[in-house]
Parts: structure tokens; C-alpha cells; sequence
């Protein structure tokens, strides 16, 4: 009984990390692009539910996104850092390329030093910035992206590409109706502080009630979630140095 | 049991023993991926094919099996053929497996097939067990479909993602019934449908 038991488990581990490596491949390519399309999406670039090919999404991301390696301390870039390769939720796993997170609502344990950013360019000019974000929810830590105005001061677009909340609940983060009521919402006030909120119930049109956004019914704790991940990230303690410098390089028009 | 012709085998899941709308099986995920016909599917797709591989390998290790940890031995084999749909999934329908998220790991404890196996693939031969689980996977399928082909229409104006009823937000005259987006329509679609069924075949009514 005992030998027919291990054989069972042996042959099926065989079997499970057999195709775990033989796909790993392939899966990693399928996120990659999937990140990419996030990114064109939250940018403006890619309209909803359109249906491009890897070789076209490939394209029009090498031709209008930039992405860059930053010092998250000091928002300046990184020299010869490879913005392909680099791996932001890597580096904040390992413990030489990351410290400990400040106090914080997000969940966010440990903070790399070197972040991921992308700039959107547009005949020479730079357009939105777009950055990645993550942060607890209820069950998982939810990892997307926010894009802001080229003046910094507006949300252009969130989405998130990972995330394990409840389907139909909290995974409703990934509605398309509902990220777009983020579009020309203000984050920050008159200080620049990140004040930005998932509020429970519906909040005015981005126009009336810019720094409010309407909840999800039955996930008041993701929202909770998301109010927290953006507020870290957009603050002194996250990209708050990068955004920083762009205000001052008067980079933005 | 070995009186049964091999056809009915495949043939009689479909309806005279419909997994779901006679053995009442599976129902969890019947409301969560049938908000539409892809999804659905997929799904289908995915079960059969864990059905019948689950099937052909517990019934080819039947007489090895010792009786006292068959349970374990059976979960394990599903478990790892679930795992192997995933990664499959992941692989090749990448936008499809987001939409089924949980669902698809979830098919581990989906009743049909432990039920499968412990019923039918533990007594039979391979051949016939393989046969049993195409039939029931199909009979799965098919309510699968018609459930997310009636909400996707119903709830979305759409079958297969093509306008069919040009909702009033596109310019067009059909209000999209909101409850079949939401599990409790699969609910009462499915109650129908076992109805409908026990009315056609009053036999499998159960006696009051």
C-alpha cells in the first residue's frame, strides 16, 4: 500500500512539474504582453476590447512607452540600468536590492530601491506617466498600474494585472466600467499630499467630486485596498521623490 | 453493468443521465463561468478532459488501488490533472484562463468527476471507463452552453460575442435583463432546465 502510494505521487509530481517547466515559457511570454496591453490600456493608447496581435501590441508599445529604471529615493534614473530585464517585484524580494517598507496601510512589506517607471511619448514630447503599483486587498496582494496626466496632477487611467480577490466581488477591480470612473480624478490636494479614496457608495462625476471614486458593492475591503495603494505609492514614501523631479525639471507642460 | 451497450455509455449522460440536470452534479461551477458561451466553452472543454483522463487512470490502476486509501489515490490523480489543464490553459488561452480564474482549479472538487471515479472508472474497464467520461463531460458541456448561451444572450443581447439583440446603450431596442449576469439566473435557468427534462422524461422524476 505504502509502495503504491509513493508510486502514485511520484509519477504525478513527475507530471505537474513536467508541464509547470515545460510551459513556464510561453506563460511568462503571455504575461509580458498581457503587462504591456495593461500599460497601452491605462495610457490611452489601446482602446477597450480591442483585439491586437502580440506582434502589434509589441509595436505600438516600443513606439510610444519608454520605460525607465529610477532610484526610488531619489527619482533619479538609474545609468546603464537594463529597463527590459529589470524586475521590480523581484528586487523587492530580494533582501540586497530592498529594505523595509515604512509604516503603511498598502501591506507593503518590503520597498525596492530601484522602481520601474514609463513615460509616453509622443512626437518627442512627453505624455503620461505610467507606474506600477501594488497593495493588499482582502485576500491578495493586487498589483496594476496607475497612469497620470503629463501635469501630474490627474489619474488618466488604473488597471490592475494580478490579483487574487473574490470573483465577482473584489476581482470587479478589473471591470473596465469601473476603472474607467478613475479617469480625471485628482489624487493629490493643494499640498500635493495623496488624498485619493475609494469611498463606499457612489461619488460624483470626476468633474463635481474629483477625489472621490464609487466603491465596490460587496468588496468595501479592496476598495479600502486600493485607496491605501495608491496613497503609499503616490506619496513621499513611493514614487513621491520621481514625481518630484519631473514637477521640477518642468518636464511637463 | 457490462450489459450496457457501448454507445449508451457516451449517450446517456447526455440526457437520460445528465450530470447536472439529473445527478444534480457540478452546479458550482455551472453559475460561475456561464455568463457567457467562450468561457463556457472552455470550461467544457477543460472538464471533459480531466474526466476522461481521470477516468482511463483510475481504471487502469482499479485492481492496484488498495480499497482502504482509494479516496486519497483518486484526488491525487485529479488534482494533478487539473493542475496540467491550468498550466496548459495558461499557456496557450491566456486571456480565457483570467476569466475562469479560480474556476479552473476549482474543477478538483467538482463532484462529477470523483463521482465518475469512484462510480463508474473503479468497476470498468479502461475503454468503457474512457467512454463514460467523454459522455459525461459532453453532458456537462451541454448544459454548460445552453445555460451560458441563454444568459449571454439574455443578459448581454450576444451569443458567441456577436450582436443578437442590439442592447438599448448601442442604439438598439433590447434592455439587457440584468439578473442573468448574476449567479442567481444560472440558478433559476437551471431549475428549468431539470424541469423541463424530468417533464420529458417522466421516469426520472423522483417519487413524491
Amino acid at each position: 500500500m505504502l509502495l503504491f502510494a509513493l508510486a502514485v505521487c511520484a509519477v504525478c509530481s513527475v507530471l505537474v512539474a513536467g508541464a509547470a517547466v515545460a510551459l513556464a515559457e510561453r506563460q511568462k511570454a503571455n504575461q509580458v504582453l498581457d503587462r504591456q496591453k495593461k500599460i497601452l490600456a491605462v495610457a490611452g493608447l489601446m482602446p477597450e476590447g480591442a483585439e491586437w496581435t502580440a506582434a502589434k501590441v509589441g509595436e505600438v508599445f516600443r513606439a510610444n512607452i519608454v520605460p525607465q529604471v529610477i532610484e526610488l529615493s531619489t527619482g533619479l534614473p538609474v545609468p546603464g540600468a537594463d529597463a527590459l530585464a529589470f524586475d521590480q517585484r523581484a528586487e523587492a524580494r530580494d533582501p540586497r536590492a530592498s529594505d523595509k517598507a515604512p509604516p503603511n496601510q498598502a501591506g507593503i512589506a518590503r520597498l525596492p530601491r530601484r522602481a520601474l517607471v514609463y513615460r509616453q511619448l509622443e512626437g518627442g514630447n512627453h505624455r503620461n506617466v505610467i507606474l506600477q503599483v501594488e497593495g493588499k486587498g482582502l485576500w491578495s496582494t493586487m498589483h496594476g498600474f496607475v497612469a497620470l496626466t503629463p501635469d501630474l496632477t490627474r489619474i488618466e487611467g488604473l488597471t490592475f494585472y494580478e490579483h487574487g480577490e473574490t470573483p465577482g466581488l473584489g476581482a470587479e477591480v478589473e471591470n473596465p466600467k469601473w476603472q474607467a470612473l478613475w479617469k480625471g480624478r485628482r489624487p493629490f490636494d493643494a499640498e500635493g499630499r495623496p488624498v485619493i479614496e475609494v469611498i463606499k457608495g457612489t461619488a460624483g462625476p470626476a468633474t463635481t467630486d474629483p477625489t472621490r471614486v464609487d466603491g465596490l458593492s460587496g468588496a468595501t475591503i479592496t476598495g479600502r485596498g486600493v485607496t491605501h495603494l495608491l496613497r503609499f505609492w503616490l506619496s513621499e514614501r513611493g514614487y513621491g521623490p520621481y514625481l518630484a523631479r519631473l514637477r521640477a525639471e518642468g518636464e511637463t507642460p | 453493468m457490462s450489459a450496457l451497450p457501448r454507445i449508451k455509455t457516451v449517450v446517456d449522460p447526455l440526457f437520460d443521465n445528465n450530470p447536472i440536470g439529473v445527478q444534480v452534479l457540478g452546479i458550482c461551477s455551472a453559475l460561475a463561468v456561464t455568463t457567457k458561451v467562450e468561457t463556457a466553452l472552455v470550461m467544457s472543454v477543460a472538464v471533459t478532459g480531466v474526466l476522461v483522463f481521470s477516468n482511463l487512470s483510475i481504471s487502469l490502476l482499479r485492481n492496484q488501488i488498495p480499497a482502504a486509501i482509494r479516496i486519497i489515490v483518486q484526488l491525487t490523480i485529479i488534482a494533478s490533472l487539473v493542475i496540467v489543464t491550468d498550466q496548459l490553459l495558461k499557456a496557450f488561452f491566456f486571456e480565457i484562463s483570467r476569466q475562469l480564474s479560480v474556476f479552473v482549479g476549482l474543477i478538483i472538487t467538482n463532484c462529477i468527476i470523483m463521482g465518475r471515479a469512484e462510480a463508474f472508472a473503479m468497476q470498468n474497464d479502461p475503454g468503457r471507463s474512457v467512454l463514460d467520461g467523454l459522455g459525461n463531460g459532453l453532458g456537462y458541456g451541454l448544459v454548460l452552453t445552453v445555460v451560458a448561451a441563454l444568459r449571454e444572450l439574455l443578459g448581454a443581447g450576444k451569443v458567441f460575442g456577436f450582436d443578437v439583440l442590439t442592447p438599448t446603450s448601442e442604439g438598439g431596442w433590447y434592455t439587457p435583463n440584468g439578473l442573468m449576469v448574476l449567479a442567481p439566473g444560472a440558478f433559476f435557468l437551471l431549475g428549468l432546465l431539470v424541469w423541463l427534462l424530468k417533464t420529458l422524461r417522466p421516469a426520472l422524476a423522483e417519487k413524491p
